[in-house]
């Protein structure tokens, strides 16, 4: 599977069609200073929600103007590979948590992925042409699942996490989730990826809540149910979806 | 009573406070860069700290449903070690950044050569980021300290209207108001400000330019404090109107020189089953 449309032209129409001239103008001289000098990103980022706006964005769901104005930025970084990947961990290092924000939401975008199609083929476990990020963004996703803002692990939890994490980290990435009410579906490629260990960690994590007399989250069972032998096993035949309601 | 608490460092406060503080009206806060009681030895323990105020303290404060913007700088205390002094080098980097409302706490603690140098500088540094300044008034030898401050923010040319002189007295205030300077109060349960106080000299020097903070630290303090002061001025025969022109026009007014103060009404989000803040697994 890969990408149709180039995640440049996406952005940018995206972009046109909101931005005000100052907005434009501000945004179209910051990627230039960034195509000519990979290292001028760090003077412009912090700026591009004061610059741009930071409203929802129309015609990308779950993209707001200042996270998609930042994407571009990065997308202008004449970088590849490690180098690249270092430059975009110093960027989030020194970020706010909006600027950290939008570097984890770019890695996908990084990675070759189509905006518009919330990384869609990335998260499938294609590899996009044009991707020019490889695995280096991993640190950064790794910080972010360190942390315990949700809005910073929701942002972790995209198509480059789905596309780039070892099964043990994208499983440990899942249960955060599950520990912080991020909810699963913000997940991306979690169909493709949830296995038998997940079922049976998260299989674990209802039993536990079970016995401390707490709710467990809905959206465990989806994946639970998807193996249901580990409900079979010694130690949790006492968990059960509880029945739905109408 | 709405209440913006222009001085109070949450890191070292409870959700508890945060709670209690919504309840009394607090709906938006500003905490200064510091000291934390352990002195620093590196720039990155700053760094790391800068990023708190920036990144997990508004997120915390957000869960209560308080705005929370924070102002940054190298402290005078911890300007005397050579070892802090590349902090410099970083501000610029930080100053530039949304939730960042005025340089500070800068100032004066014991008066050293070092924090001559390092005050002037930043106040430098607000010029070029075109942030207002948020000045820290020394505990010892209060009056000759603030005296030097506003010989030094007169010679740095940042306009005076931009600047903040704070944890002001009985006998720092008329030099502050002459100097054309915002007058902070802290008012503390034992030392600085108390409540009384603080009316007495509200009626003396007027509302205008005065801002009202609990300073609330590690230390004995409280961060109910504005509220109190507010109650103060009512039961003094002051209106509803002062009270609200001290404990939130004034505070939106300076730091809104910065054209970053934001105070779209925060939500509390929800609350992580049985716990107080979603602090994860």
């Amino acid at each position: 599977m890969t990408s149709t449309t180039d995640p440049v032209r996406t952005l940018e129409a995206a972009l046109d069609g909101t931005l005000d001239e100052r907005g434009r103008r501000w945004l179209e001289q910051a990627i230039g200073r960034v195509a000519e000098r990979g290292q001028a990103v760090l003077e412009v980022f912090p700026a591009a929600g004061r610059s741009c706006g930071r409203g929802p964005l129309p015609g990308m769901p779950g993209w707001t103007v200042d996270q998609a104005a930042r994407a571009r930025l990065l997308l202008a970084l004449p970088q590849e590979g490690a180098p690249l990947g270092e430059l975009l961990f110093d960027v989030y290092r020194y970020g706010d948590a909006a600027e950290r924000i939008a570097v984890l939401k770019a890695l996908a975008v990084l990675d070759g992925a189509d905006p518009a199609e919330g990384g869609a083929d990335l998260a499938e476990g294609g590899r996009a042409p044009g991707g020019r990020l490889g695995g280096h963004g991993l640190p950064i996703v790794r910080d972010a699942l360190r942390t315990n803002d949700t809005r910073l692990i929701e942002a972790a939890v995209g198509p480059y996490a789905a596309g780039h994490l070892a099964d043990d980290e994208f499983r440990q990435a899942v249960l955060k989730c599950v520990f912080v009410g991020v909810p699963l579906s913000a997940v991306a490629g979690l169909d493709r990826r949830a296995d038998r260990e997940l079922a049976r960690m998260l299989a674990d994590y209802a039993r536990e809540r079970t016995v401390a007399g707490r709710d467990v989250p809905q959206d465990v069972w989806p994946v639970v149910e998807r193996h249901p032998e580990v409900m079979q096993d010694r130690g949790r035949q006492d968990v059960h979806r509880p029945e739905r309601i109408g | 009573m709405r209440i913006f608490d222009p001085h109070i460092h949450m890191s070292s406060r409870t959700t508890d406070d945060y709670e209690r503080m919504y309840e009394a009206g607090v709906r938006a806060v500003v905490e200064p860069a510091f000291w934390l009681g352990q002195p620093r030895t590196s720039p990155d323990t700053f760094a790391d700290y800068f990023d708190s105020l920036l990144g997990w303290e508004p997120y915390r404060a957000s869960q209560f449903g308080i705005r929370h913007h924070c102002t940054i700088a190298l402290n005078p205390k911890e300007a005397n070690d050579p070892r802090c002094r590349g902090v410099l080098d970083l501000l610029p980097r930080y100053l530039a950044k949304d939730g960042v409302v005025a340089v500070g706490e800068v100032g004066y603690d014991s008066m050293t050569p070092e924090e001559d140098e390092v005050f002037a500088a930043q106040l430098a540094l607000a010029i070029e980021a075109d942030l207002p300044a948020m000045v820290h008034t020394p505990h010892r030898d209060k009056a000759t300290g603030t005296r030097r401050s506003l010989d030094v923010v007169r010679e740095s040319g940042l306009a005076s209207e931009r600047v903040l002189i704070d944890h002001l007295n009985e006998l720092t205030v008329a030099m502050v108001k002459e100097a054309g300077c915002w007058m902070g109060f802290s008012v503390y349960p034992d030392t600085k400000m108390d409540e009384d106080r603080m009316v007495t000299i509200l009626k003396e020097y007027g509302t205008e330019r005065v801002l009202v903070n609990s300073a609330a630290d590690w230390g004995r303090s409280d961060p109910l404090k504005t509220r109190k002061v507010g109650e103060a001025m009512l039961k003094a025969g002051f209106t509803a109107e002062d009270v609200d022109t001290v404990l939130w026009d004034n505070p939106v007014a300076f730091y809104g020189q910065s054209g970053r103060l934001d105070l779209a009404e925060a939500d509390p989000a929800e609350f992580y089953a049985g716990n107080t803040i979603k602090r994860g697994g």
